[in-house]
């Protein structure tokens, strides 16, 4: 345990550091950089938790494809990569609600739920147990999920193919 | 504890360094190999049979000028090399390269740590070399670097997803994402021989992630000068080869591992049979780059998702259909 938390805390202020140039930085693809390094340190959050598979799926996904693909867009329209680009705009104030909503509503739900996270879980192997559980319990979800991906794969096919004639 | 460090730390530093020499000799022997098939000598003057070759090249970089362009962004700049060969070294953490061999009355088990998700490491890593091209491409503020890192981050991402879909199979039939596991798993036949085209479609896409001939558009001499990396000169300049042909290593090793039974073989010590395998890979790269001419862009993508993608998900349903039928 005593060797966890200094570790948790380096992880947790690479994450919110970074996170904070995401959203302060003024070189948006600075900004997209430290969008990796937040995922990274987030990624860190989950293998301290054991949830290795978590890890390294969303390293694999939110780093090497969603954040990429980011950068694509920032680089393709020149505007956007130059320096001096405005980062805040008029929705400052109904965000800031949000985000302010958000973090109450996480504190309590922490608060109510702190015996749940107490748990420690046996993960001797948790690729096994999230395919079975995803298979079984969370079909549904699971499916939904797959729905809306083939909608978007769809979309994205319509927007991009040519109109002939 | 303190014995589990020592024997940690020098099984890293035997892996690091085994793979830096491996890498450096890779540059002679692809000159070799292709003069030899242009008919040529290649490198003969430094040391023997141009055996001094790698040194000498290392020596000259390190003591090159290093140029910043003026107009470059600084950090990005000096950032990117290091994102490109980060990666490309790390991971061979996971990389079994034999079975376990007994030192001073211990068993070492022969690889730096079995990791349960070891495939899912070795792909998310994998995926963040193509950070240090993006970042190089775009920082050096030129517009062949650009089109060199669109054209690259394009092409790096659309195999990536085949090359993911192609290890499905093995994955499948060995039950496991632990690279050791699945070196076991082919102790009676290897996977080769039970998943052809998810090999097939592997061995592809690894030409095209490495960036290497004939999918070496992101540096195409021709149409890009010579693509993300036309800035650079000197040490960083090094170090994005040494990412490339580190690269190729890796996907060597993992092909070794994943298809043709890793380090199992008959007399010989498991990690000889191991080094020959990868090195039959190795061979492999630079025979393509002698023997095929480049693709083209519309072809390459074209290639990618129109043949590789739903051949790879063709090979999984059916290696699927077929595990649950027997």
């Amino acid at each position: 345990m005593s060797i966890e938390l200094p570790v948790f805390y380096f992880l947790a202020a690479i994450t919110i550091g970074a996170a904070l140039i995401v959203v302060l930085g003024r070189n948006i693809v600075h900004c997209a950089f430290s969008l990796v390094l937040a995922f990274f340190g987030v990624a860190g959050l989950y293998v301290l938790l054991d949830a290795e598979f978590l890890a390294a799926v969303q390293v694999l996904i939110y780093v090497g494809g969603i954040t990429i693909l980011l950068l694509f867009a920032i680089m393709l329209t020149s505007r956007a990569s130059g320096p001096g680009v405005r980062i805040l705009n008029e929705q400052l104030g109904l965000s800031a609600l949000i985000a302010g909503g958000l973090f109450f509503l996480l504190i309590y739900a922490l608060w109510k739920g702190i015996p749940a996270l107490a748990i420690k879980v046996p993960t001797q192997a948790n690729v096994p147990t999230i395919g079975r559980v995803l298979m079984t319990s969370y079909v549904l979800p699971f499916e939904v999920a797959s729905v809306l991906l083939l909608a978007a794969l769809v979309g994205a096919l319509i927007l991009a193919r040519k109109e002939k004639d | 504890m303190f014995e589990f460090i020592i024997i940690m730390l020098v099984k890293i530093a035997v892996v690091f360094g085994a793979l830096l020499l491996t890498v450096a000799y890779l540059t002679w022997l692809e000159r070799k190999v292709i003069g030899d098939i242009q008919v040529r000598l290649g490198p003969m003057r430094v040391g023997y049979h141009g055996l001094l070759q790698p040194i000498a090249d290392g020596l000259k970089l390190l003591f090159k000028e290093d140029i910043i362009p003026a107009e470059a962004d600084r950090t990005v700049y000096l950032l990117a090399p290091l994102v490109a060969i980060i990666p490309a070294l790390i991971s061979f953490a996971v990389i079994p390269f034999g079975s376990q061999v007994k030192i001073l009355g211990r068993t070492i088990d022969l690889y730096i740590t079995d990791v349960n998700i070891g495939i899912l490491f070795i792909f998310a890593v994998a995926s963040l070399g193509v950070y240090g091209i993006v970042l190089a491409g775009w920082s050096s503020n030129n517009k062949y670097s650009l089109l060199g890192a669109m054209r690259s981050s394009a092409q790096m991402i659309s195999y990536e997803l085949s090359m993911g879909l192609s290890i499905v199979g093995v994955l499948m039939m060995a039950q496991s994402l632990s690279l050791v596991q699945i070196v076991k798993a082919q102790s009676v036949v290897w996977f080769i021989l039970l998943q052809p085209v998810g090999f097939l479609i592997y061995l592809i896409c690894a030409v095209a992630e490495t960036n290497r001939a004939p999918f070496d558009l992101p540096e195409a001499e021709t149409e890009l000068v010579a693509g993300f990396h036309v800035e650079y000169s000197s040490m960083k300049f090094a170090l994005f080869f040494l990412a490339e042909y580190a690269n190729i290593v890796t996907v060597s090793a993992l092909a070794t591992t994943l298809f043709l039974g890793g380090w199992q073989g008959p007399l010989l010590p498991p990690v000889a049979w191991f080094l020959l395998k990868v090195f039959a890979f190795i061979f492999l790269f630079v025979w393509l780059r002698a023997t095929l001419p480049r693709f083209r862009y519309d072809q390459l993508m074209g290639f990618g998702w129109k043949v590789l993608l739903p051949v790879s998900l063709a090979n999984i349903l059916v290696t699927g259909l077929i595990m649950a039928w027997r």
